[in-house]
């Protein structure tokens, strides 16, 4: 397994000089999230372990791997979305910055704001319209300015590239959008809370292919704005989208692990494990 | 690698997520004061809500276990003011009436069901409304039915008590085995249209045993209605002091015993119709439970 990661020298820190205020590096790779041998666990049985890696900020992370490996159950854990599920056990650690994600003293509905989510089938709130929708993170949030709950919406929108077809319609409910649409909706919905991390559960495997080369060139062009972490489960997708790439594979007892954790090229092209190869070259899986 | 780095204080993205985040941890402390007061509501009515059950079952188990014993369970009623007896003819009464009522609503309900899940022509819509209907009806109605179209023409019987439990519980077995059926996944019946079966078929040997742990569950619901209903045997089985295994006759149930011994003035009587209700309720509760085990183990084995 190859874990690439920053050494503390790597971290530089803004400061504003005006207040003092210290704001994490905002440079292109550093580190916003890290995993350090995360597994989670249902009723005492493993579903996926020996995780460890760095998301690098404004890139892309895919997670790919043949299913059972545990790739939507990585993902769940890295905003407490298995907190729902009384039997679910996460253990090692995720830092989200400074932050560690599954200590007590987190709350993670201010987490869950950090870190957004996108599902497999579009999820748009039915009884609200679009703009609604565009704007409901903000207002669960206890957003109630006007200017800035517009604000938000037009720029998440223009960042779905959504915008130009909505904008005249925006009291429209959300259910007279294609299905391609409603997931660039829930992109929308999810970018407007400004998230540090968002991430994508195979958001393209409810959509026909041409909605999802929209979205696939959606998530290319997000990058400036969030880190992304995907789970996908078309390896075409991962090579044409992440930056870099983790595989998964289920082991011997069912539960997945980390096998390959690389630049997404290197992982296509030379990967370290034989697996991985047999893999990315659709021997299984 | 590219690094590129930038200001980060005139950058319009972080600018928005720092004041978002802002309001969203100043809002996060009103949030979960919301949080605990609505918490705290919904407990107080759920105390207030458990307070009469607690009372019913704790007020009924500690009268109803000074009942119990041998006799109580092996002697049949004895007259009113005559002291001693218990509730045998009337739990024989009781487990036949059931029993009758059972074998012939369970077959109908199901078929039922399976006609409503099946069809949403109208016919269906009517049959389904006349069961939401029935099972809204007093069931003391049920009881003045069965005494007006039954017992006027074939006297008092527990057959009639049967029949006339059967109709509280038929639309409850129906519309339970509807709903059961109804959650079978539909791709199940394409499958099975696929390969050239029979609806009939389809239903025989893939929808209906896909559904049996909500079918049996709600068939157990049902009994466990039907055998503690009062007001359907009131006209229609007689009441008796002898053990009648024979439902063509007369006979006597746990709920009739419950009601007539519970207004007598004699302590005798009193103390029979307190065990009885204990009785009751603990086949109730046996049936309920039983339902969710069954369920629960039918639903694990399909795993």
């Amino acid at each position: 397994m190859t874990t690439d990661s920053f050494t503390p020298a790597d971290i530089e820190d803004d400061v504003n000089l005006s207040t003092g205020e210290v704001f994490p590096d905002r440079s292109v790779g550093h580190p916003v999230m890290q995993l350090k041998d995360v597994a989670v666990s249902f009723a005492g049985r493993t579903a996926v372990r020996n995780v460890s890696f760095d998301v690098r900020d404004r890139q892309i992370t895919a997670l790919i791997g043949p299913s059972g490996s545990g790739k939507t159950t990585l993902l769940r854990a890295l905003n407490r979305m298995h907190d729902t599920v009384r039997t679910a056990k996460v253990t090692g650690q995720v830092l989200l910055g400074d932050t560690d994600v599954y200590a007590p003293s987190t709350d993670p509905t201010l987490l869950r704001s950090r870190v957004g989510m996108v599902f497999q089938r579009p999820n748009p709130f039915p009884t609200m319209s679009i703009y609604e929708n565009t704007v409901a993170g903000l207002r669960f949030n206890g957003v109630r300015k006007k200017s800035l709950l517009d604000e938000a919406a037009e720029s998440s929108l223009v960042a779905a590239a959504l915008w130009d077809s909505v904008k005249d319609r925006q009291k429209a409910h959300a259910s007279t959008l294609s299905g391609g649409e409603q997931q660039r909706l829930c992109i929308a919905r999810a970018l407007a809370v400004e998230p540090e991390v968002l991430l994508m559960d195979e958001p393209t495997s409810a959509l026909d292919p041409i909605a999802t080369k929209r979205i696939e060139e959606l998530i290319g062009e997000l990058k400036n704005r969030v880190t992304i972490i995907i789970v996908t489960h078309n390896m075409q997708q991962a090579m044409r989208v992440s930056d870099q790439c983790a595989f998964l594979l289920m082991g011997e007892d069912k539960a997945g692990e980390l096998i390959e954790f690389d630049a997404t090229a290197k992982l296509f092209s030379e990967p370290d494990d034989a697996r991985t190869l047999d893999y990315v070259n659709g021997r299984f899986g | 690698m590219t690094t590129l780095t930038f200001d980060a204080s005139t950058d319009p993205i972080l600018e928005r997520r720092r004041q978002i985040q802002g309001i969203a941890r100043a809002s996060v402390s009103r949030r979960k004061t919301y949080s605990k007061i609505a918490l705290g509501i919904c407990w107080a009515t759920l105390v207030i809500a458990l307070i009469p059950l607690v009372a019913i079952i704790v007020y009924t188990v500690v009268k109803g276990i000074a009942a119990w014993n041998w006799t109580f369970f092996s002697q049949p009623t004895k007259p009113e003011g005559i002291p001693g007896g218990g509730i045998w003819n009337a739990l024989v009464g009781t487990v036949i009436i059931g029993a009758v009522a059972t074998i012939v609503t369970i077959p109908l309900g199901l078929l039922g069901g399976l006609y409503l899940a099946e069809s949403d022509g109208r016919i269906a819509a009517a049959v389904r409304f006349t069961a939401d209907l029935m099972t809204g009806v007093p069931s003391i109605l049920m009881g003045i039915f069965g005494y007006i179209a039954l017992v006027k023409v074939f006297g008092y019987s527990g057959l009639v008590g049967a029949f006339a439990i059967g109709m509280i519980m038929l639309p409850i077995i129906m519309r339970a085995c509807e709903t059961a059926i109804r959650g079978v996944p539909g791709h199940l019946n394409e499958a099975g249209l696929a390969l050239g079966a029979r609806r009939f078929t389809i239903a025989r040997r893939v929808i209906v045993p896909a559904a049996l742990p909500g079918i049996l569950t709600g068939g157990l619901l049902a009994i466990a209605r039907g055998v503690g209903e009062t007001a359907p045997l009131l006209f229609t089985i007689f009441g008796t002091l002898y053990t009648q295994w024979n439902p063509t006759k007369v006979m006597n149930a746990l709920p009739l015993v419950i009601f007539n011994d519970s207004s007598s003035p004699y302590p005798d009587q009193l103390q029979i119709a307190w065990g009885a209700a204990l009785l009751l309720m603990v086949m109730v509760l046996v049936l309920s439970i039983g339902s969710r085990l069954l369920a629960a183990h039918l639903q694990k084995e399909r795993r």
